[in-house]
């Protein structure tokens, strides 16, 4: 059997059992842990790159557990297919990249910036946790799976956020906080799952988008997951979690909680497009996100603009940005009935959304990690007690200032190529929304000015005098994102081109989902 | 050559022009630079910042800290800020209650549509 077909399961079954392998790996080699897991996760992303080629050229992959054939998704005789199918298409494999990248970045990290904390071995253990529900939850094509990966993803998450200790009061609040509202949406994910299953007897994404009548109950499944997934996405005004849990966890652990919620915002898009899809009201749908999103924007850009807490204010921005993928999506889930608009801007629209996604993981990981950086050396998160910073941490610097110019949306980096196809698309959509959109970059801007002018301009201060740049390793993370940032800046036509306009694709078009599904008798 | 063309929709982009674009106006404003005033004198008084009246303050002290940046801006919207701050309560009742909210709210658009 080629190893190439069974990747779909590896790049969740490596880190999973590499998760469970830490304790004992710790044990023995505490020195090497972190390297130990960098490798796991450093395998995982080839895997992963390795499978989105393929997925990327040749169609969407599928792994069926279980079953005699793993490609068998309908076996005869059965009326549905039953077994936990894995559907990976253009959508999903743009979220494990995404995944994959961020997760390996954070082991890199971790190795200098966790050296000195106790109990490595949990940490890492629940890091390949994490990753393993993120790739789940974007992998699966079962709606009970995701629910699994969804929780696996969540506690794993909430041991990680108040890693410094339950001893330490607000990192255990902010777990406290992490895993009500987690408890909350797994909750209601899976009363949703329950009403697709009482109702039509399957748990299959493509099974249930093909049998969908779009009952009362349907309604209320949907109303349920936009709700919750929204929330876990961080959209305003159910977005009060997120600066309390991403200014809490360390950074690294930060960085990978903004591509979580990512995963969220996927679920999001996926059960809207691929299973209500135009049976639902996708005007009423479309207008209900995009009003989430510009509530985002503006009201997580003003809150950021006063915080002077740099990763509170960060997790601000967080929020605002989830806003523009949003709006994006947003529009074109509005305009989805109507081929004219969608092909006219609608399209677009979700290209810049999507677009958003993926360069919104990288700038704001990146400035998450610039923010762990500053506290690695100067033991505070307050910009009132920074300054000067920059005569002593010249890269850390110059990434900040590449992550904030991208955050920012200011040419060439690459949140201006996605910001700026929202604007255009958006604006032949509602020229207000445009508007708004862009307003919220400006104030994005000056509230990154004033972070890099507390930070690291004005004269060396006493306390800092002696302060080092950070080791390589943490050098070696950052510089990878700022790279990234600059060659999607620069080649925006590329990636949209290749991974993103396959994924808006790949969620626009229900059937080619269903049919690699139900035609696999 | 389209590599590095963005199409928007509307019209496009490309990063590379727009660089060559920077470089290009950055010579130009050199060059103009280069035209001005020459008896610039280094190390003099020339070089210090004009303070009336007080005394100058050292460099560290003269540091503007973050809650001091943008004081007029927030201070203009405070009717803005007030209510928006103050709904941020960190109770996570207040949490779960706005999860109801939006979940009601959603319950009748998408129920009556």
């Amino acid at each position: 059997m080629n190893l190439l077909t069974h990747i779909p399961v590896l790049v969740i079954v490596i880190p999973l059992l590499a998760a469970f392998a830490s304790p004992i790996i710790g044990k023995l080699n505490k020195k090497n842990l972190g390297l130990f897991v960098s490798v796991i996760l450093g395998i995982t992303l080839i895997l992963t790159l390795i499978l989105a080629t393929n997925v990327l050229t040749k169609g969407p992959a599928i792994y069926v557990f279980g079953g005699e054939d793993i490609s068998l998704t309908h076996p005869s005789g059965l009326f549905a297919p039953i077994r936990i199918i894995f559907q990976i298409d253009a959508m999903s494999i743009f979220m494990g990249l995404i995944a994959s990248l961020v997760f390996f970045l954070a082991s890199v990290y971790s190795l200098s910036y966790m050296k000195s904390h106790e109990g490595l071995e949990k940490y890492y253990t629940l890091l390949l946790l994490l990753a393993t529900g993120m790739s789940g939850m974007v992998y699966t094509g079962d709606t009970f799976n995701f629910f699994v990966f969804l929780e696996i993803a969540s506690i794993a998450s909430v041991a990680l956020i108040s890693f410094k200790g339950t001893d330490c009061g607000e990192p255990a609040e902010a777990g406290l906080k992490y895993i009500v509202v987690s408890a909350i949406a797994g909750s209601m994910v899976l009363f949703s799952v329950a009403i697709f299953y009482g109702q039509y007897n399957v748990l299959n994404m493509a099974t249930i988008a093909e049998v969908m009548q779009f009952t009362q109950l349907d309604k209320i499944a949907l109303i349920l997951l936009v709700t919750v997934l929204a929330m876990k996405a961080g959209s305003v005004p159910m977005h009060m979690w997120t600066p309390d849990s991403y200014s809490e966890a360390p950074a690294a652990i930060t960085m990978v909680l903004v591509a979580v919620s990512q995963a969220s915002l996927y679920a999001l898009f996926r059960f809207t497009f691929t299973l209500y899809n135009i049976k639902m009201n996708t005007v009423a749908v479309g207008w209900i996100i995009i009003i989430l999103g510009v509530l985002s924007m503006f009201i997580g850009v003003t809150m950021a603009i006063i915080q002077k807490d740099i990763k509170r204010l960060m997790a601000y921005h967080a929020v605002s940005q989830t806003g523009y993928m949003l709006l994006g999506v947003g529009v074109g889930l509005a305009v989805l009935a109507n081929p004219i608009a969608l092909e006219t801007f609608g399209i677009k629209a979700m290209e810049g959304g999507i677009f958003h996604i993926m360069n919104h993981a990288m700038y704001k990981g990146l400035l998450f990690l610039t923010a762990g950086a500053l506290f690695f050396r100067t033991g505070t998160r307050d910009l009132n007690k920074m300054g000067g910073l920059g005569n002593n941490m010249i890269y850390t610097a110059v990434f900040f200032i590449i992550g904030a110019a991208a955050i920012a949306g200011i040419p060439p980096f690459n949140g201006f190529a996605s910001k700026l196809i929202i604007y255009e698309s958006v604006y032949q959509f509602n020229p207000l929304l445009a508007i708004i959109a862009m307003l919220v970059s400006i104030l994005t801007l000056a509230s990154f000015v004033k972070v890099f002018h507390s930070a690291f301009l004005g004269p060396k201060m006493e306390q800092f005098k002696d302060v080092k740049e950070v080791p390589k390793s943490m050098l070696f993370a950052m510089a990878t994102l700022a790279f990234i940032i600059i060659i999607f800046g620069l080649f925006p036509d590329l990636v949209v081109k290749n991974i993103v306009h396959p994924a808006v694709m790949a969620l626009i078009n229900q059937s080619s989902y269903t049919e690699v599904i139900l035609g696999g008798m | 050559m389209n590599i590095g063309l963005l199409e928007t929709g509307s019209g496009s982009w490309n990063a590379i022009i727009w660089i060559v674009m920077v470089v290009v106006i950055g010579i130009v404003v050199l060059w103009v630079r280069s035209q001005g005033e020459e008896k610039y004198k280094k190390d003099t008084n020339q070089t210090k910042p004009f303070l009336s009246g007080n005394p100058e303050v050292s460099k560290e002290d003269s540091h503007v800290s973050a809650s001091h940046i943008y004081w007029g801006f927030t201070e203009a919207l405070k009717k803005y800020y007030k209510p928006l701050v103050t709904l941020h309560t960190g109770d996570l009742n207040d949490y779960s209650g706005w999860i109801v909210l939006v979940m009601a709210i959603i319950l009748i658009i998408v129920g009556v549509s």
